[in-house]
């Protein structure tokens, strides 16, 4: 059974960029040679960790969406685990609804990046921004 | 001042509050938002307290359906270090 997933991983900020290169082809072709197939990539870069993770308080972030069977799933966890260049990652099963933002949200970064200047349609998320915070204060 | 205490024959020390409370909603439910994004921080920040933790939905308003998306969203984006676990002045 085949089914979609979502991988983020979190690799050492001492990689140079050519050795961060061969950790995401790594995983790319483990992905590949496995059966999967790459829907998307993306490519964060170097981050600011919310918390250090092994003395560490940056990281580059690179996520891949894929599909693949589940018992691959635990191969590349493995695999994730042995690396060392790998500071933390995260796997997550894609629902339906999720598979339909990750499309949205794919569009609107794709639109952004051919046209920076043009203003972009806002997100599903911001039209849901209301304020909380006056109703915080008045539990408070 | 002095015109109003004569026609009400009330005095009071402070004026009475009149409570008009907003109704409470689920943004979610309001914007037709079906997924929670644990890869968007920013929008996650607005379901917790200044200490990083969740806020109830008590105070947020979230239906109980979507509290509990909102909760896995946040674990996830805490786990890949885009949100805090514990800290002090998120905001």
């Amino acid at each position: 059974m085949i089914k979609q997933y979502e991988t983020v991983f979190i690799a050492t900020p001492v990689l140079s960029d050519a050795q961060m290169k061969e950790a995401v082809a790594k995983y790319t072709d483990l992905i590949k040679n496995n059966g999967g197939e790459i829907v998307y990539e993306e490519d964060w870069g170097l981050k600011q960790l919310a918390y250090p993770i092994q003395h560490k308080t940056s990281g580059f972030y690179y996520l891949i969406e894929f599909k693949a069977t589940p018992e691959f799933v635990a191969l590349l966890e493995t695999q994730y685990h042995r690396d060392e260049r790998i500071i933390r990652y995260l796997t997550v099963a894609l629902d339906k609804d999720a598979i339909a933002y990750a499309e949205h949200r794919r569009q609107v970064r794709a639109a952004k990046a051919n046209a920076p200047q043009v203003e972009e349609a806002p997100k599903a998320e911001e039209i849901a921004e209301v304020e909380v915070e006056p109703e915080i204060a008045e539990e408070a | 001042m002095a015109a109003n205490v004569e026609n009400s024959g009330i005095r009071y020390l402070n004026p009475p509050t009149v409570e008009v409370r907003k109704k409470k909603y689920c943004r979610f439910k309001k914007a037709g938002i079906k997924y929670v994004d644990y890869k968007d921080a920013e929008f996650l920040k607005k379901f917790l307290n200044e200490q990083g933790k969740i806020l109830p939905r008590r105070i947020t308003g979230t239906s109980l359906k979507f509290q509990r998306k909102v909760a896995q969203a946040i674990k996830r984006a805490r786990a890949i270090a885009l949100l805090p676990y514990v800290t002090d002045l998120l905001k």
